[in-house]
């Protein structure tokens, strides 16, 4: 690594840190019960909630933290934090 | 995607986060921001690392709205200001303590600028020690409840009516839980011209001591109990209230979070919360919410 | 054909010098003796003469962080304080030089309090010499003039990039009334380049300044600026010839000596007192007194080598200082002349002397009385650095 004068820094590169690796609850998001509003995408602290093609939402698990927000917000309760597997 | 891209090493739940989001995606990519220190600041920029999608600058800790006038003052000489925003995001100890004389400052001054205070009422990024922003007997490492204290003994500074006092143009409070209210606001403080300030409500998880998912519904519930009021002000003047339908009682806010808990396990707690519904209750009265 | 002069106020001419620099934001708090200086500039924006933002801060803490901002968006800078505005600034002239942004700023020394004194004493930037800044001490107004388009081309150099301080001591430069030459607007565009730095602020291209630095990267910013430091040693010298060929002026780069290399006796110091010095030393030559002069113009970076050049051949050496590491009981010129000769050869007694603090007249007496003193140490009586003014009705 070339070290920058000014301590200046590229734009974005945090994405360069995954951390979905925090997590130990994980958001499943059940798309029979989502109405497509997109609360969960507006309330992640991460930015990584997407819209699909088909309307529904998934998050990008390589960096979701697990903070359990999008559950808690859902307002047809279509997102179930389950445990971590090993 | 969002302008404050993943990969930050903001805690699960993070209230500043989504403020950051919010801001950024109100505004878009023509700004420039400007960071005191704090979490918002520590948690995106390790070196090499930057979670900013805009271009962004950190000084220190008391100076962001100093900085951010120097940066406007340099776009106007350089003749590149056209329609690009500077703003600054601050915490609530950058922008109601230390940071105050630089913002009074930069108020005075006029710059073509907006301050965003993410206020999540404690000095997080170093451990949760009070500040100008802690409200009313929240327990905080540095005024912790304990056998004769029910914690912080002093009530909120009111930022917002102090910016108000410079003329600002427009000065709103919001909240995070009400994201589409403070993404309108902030874009809105941005095209107005001259300085123009948004002091944002943000629980924090961490501090406030609540689970990771209760984020927003903490933050929905200080506005609900009226001890978050979120107004817009003109040129001094309150234009526009947002109503409360059914107000919820301020023990429902309180019992949400850890930082209150000695209220209702203490002898005399019960009491004391009447103190903090009377907070509401002016609220109420003097931004006319019912 | 000779230039025409004029008689100024340093102040005056120093405001006029930053004119000509062209810089795009000027932020500053009035604070004597200071206050000359950025009320000149204010006329100049006022009549329209400078194309410039001029910003009236709250405070000096804002003055330098307004510049911090507008120097990483890219724009030329200036300001100027003095004393308890540079030591209220001293945060942020750490986080200026680690940002590596070239402001420039002129200091009108002046002593701190308590007591409260607005004379002059280099204290103030004496106690600034580890914020990573470059300095520079003039010696007459005119140095302290032409000094400043030398630091913005010196400060924007892109293998230096760091911010400078003109140091001028207060009321004696700053208030004295002497002829010098105004800089020409057409000499300062040719010697001065604009400033294009590789990254500034901009939505086009935007990145991150002021990243916190770990562990495993900080050790490498600090050495960076150390090395940038390195660079400028060798560019001072030769910013100062390249400014002599344009406008036809030198003062020396690093240092500068006066009837040095036969002197057995050489005084050192910084400022406004080398004049005195020189008139000292003319006397005591006439008299055939083997007293010469070494000047210190750069004090950061420190010119260890060219110091220990020049001393080479010297008896005693005394230093003057008109600051004190209080609890070393040296000043800093004393102290940091005496380490860069301690891996040498060179064994020459250096004697420090604390004198012309808070403003007190340092007279061509006084210089001779160090002098005598240093002739008792040619006589291998040994004198402890000291104070050389003390009032003993009051000490």
């Amino acid at each position: 690594m070339k070290l920058v004068i000014k301590t200046a820094t590229k734009p974005g590169s945090t994405r360069a840190n995954k951390t979905g690796a925090w997590r130990s609850f994980m958001p499943v998001f059940d798309h029979k019960l989502c109405s497509k509003c997109g609360i969960c995408a507006i309330y992640c602290p991460e930015g990584i909630v997407f819209k699909l093609e088909n309307g529904y939402f998934e998050p990008d698990y390589e960096y979701c933290k697990g903070c359990g927000i999008c559950a808690n917000e859902c307002p047809k309760k279509a997102i179930k934090m389950v445990l971590e597997g090993k | 995607m969002s302008l404050l891209k993943p990969g930050h090493r903001g805690c699960a739940g993070c209230c500043d986060a989504l403020a950051g989001k919010f801001v950024l995606d109100a505004i878009g990519e023509d700004c420039i921001v400007v960071s005191p220190t704090g979490c918002l600041e520590v948690f995106t920029t390790p070196y090499p690392e930057s979670a900013w999608g805009v271009p962004w600058i950190h000084s220190l800790f008391e100076n962001a709205a100093a900085v951010a006038s120097g940066v406007e003052a340099a776009l106007k000489s350089l003749g590149k200001k056209n329609n690009t925003k500077v703003i600054a995001i601050g915490g609530d100890g950058a922008t109601l303590d230390i940071g105050l004389q630089a913002i009074s400052g930069a108020f005075e001054r006029g710059h073509d600028f907006t301050y965003i205070c993410v206020d999540n009422e404690a000095y997080m990024n170093t451990g949760i020690q009070r500040s100008g922003a802690t409200p009313l007997y929240a327990s905080t490492t540095t005024s912790p409840a304990g056998k004769v204290s029910f914690g912080n003994p002093l009530h909120k500074k009111n930022m917002p009516a102090i910016i108000a006092a410079h003329g600002s143009p427009y000065v709103a409070t919001a909240s995070i839980a009400y994201a589409p209210d403070m993404m309108k606001k902030v874009k809105k403080a941005t095209e107005i011209k001259g300085p123009t300030y948004v002091h944002v409500h943000a629980p924090c998880c961490t501090g406030w001591k609540f689970e990771s998912s209760k984020t927003i519904e903490v933050g929905r519930l200080a506005v609900e109990t009226a001890l978050w009021p979120l107004y817009e002000m003109e040129n001094g003047v309150v234009t526009n209230v947002r109503k409360l339908k059914n107000r919820k009682p301020v023990e429902e806010y309180l019992k949400m979070q850890g930082r209150f808990k000695h209220l209702f396990t203490m002898e005399g707690g019960l009491e004391e919360i009447k103190k903090i519904q009377a907070i509401a209750d002016w609220n109420v009265k003097h931004f006319g919410l019912e | 054909m000779r230039k025409s002069m004029v008689v100024v106020e340093g102040s005056y001419a120093v405001a006029h010098a930053v004119k000509v620099c062209k810089p795009n934001v000027i932020s500053a708090y009035p604070i004597t003796p200071q206050t000359h200086i950025v009320e000149d500039l204010a006329q100049f924006a006022a009549d329209g003469e400078m194309n410039c933002e001029y910003m009236n801060v709250e405070s000096e803490f804002s003055a330098i962080s307004a510049l911090i901002g507008a120097s990483a968006a890219g724009a030329r800078t200036y300001s100027s304080t003095t004393s308890q505005g540079l030591a209220l600034m001293h945060e942020a002239l750490f986080n200026a030089s680690g940002m590596r942004l070239p402001i420039v700023m002129t200091v009108v020394n002046r002593a701190l309090s308590a007591p409260i004194n607005i004379w002059n004493d280099q204290q103030d930037s004496i106690s600034q010499r580890d914020t990573g800044w470059i300095q520079l001490y003039a010696e007459d107004v005119q140095e302290a003039a032409d000094m400043t388009p030398q630091l913005y081309k010196l400060a924007e150099n892109e293998d230096i990039l760091l911010p400078a301080m003109s140091c001028m001591d207060g009321f004696i430069l700053s208030h004295v009334y002497e002829p010098v030459i105004l800089l020409e607007q057409s000499l300062t565009d040719e010697f001065l380049p604009a400033y294009n730095p590789e990254f500034v602020l901009d939505p086009k291209n935007p990145m991150s300044f002021g990243a916190f630095a770990d562990p495993s990267t900080y050790t490498e910013f600090r050495y960076k600026q150390e090395k940038a430091m390195g660079v400028a040693l060798g560019k001072i010298e030769e910013i100062a010839n390249e400014f002599k060929d344009i406008y036809g002026r030198y003062y020396g780069g690093l240092i500068d000596g006066y009837v040095l290399d036969d002197a057995e006796i050489v005084i050192m110091a910084m400022g406004s007192v080398i004049g005195t010095i020189k008139d000292t030393i003319d006397v005591l030559r006439s008299e055939g007194e083997s007293v010469g002069l070494l000047k210190v113009r750069s004090f950061r970076p420190f010119p260890r080598d060219a110091i220990r050049a020049a001393l080479k051949n010297a008896k005693v050496v005394i230093t003057l200082d008109k600051n004190i590491s209080i609890g070393k009981n040296e000043g800093a010129l004393c102290t940091e002349v005496k380490a860069c000769l301690y891996n040498t050869d060179t064994r020459v007694p250096v004697i420090g002397f604390m004198l012309g603090h808070g403003g007190r007249d340092i007279p061509i007496s006084m210089i001779k009385k160090l002098i005598n003193k240093a002739k008792l140490v040619e006589k291998g009586i040994f004198v402890e650095s000291e104070y050389a003014d003390l009032r003993e009705d009051l000490a």
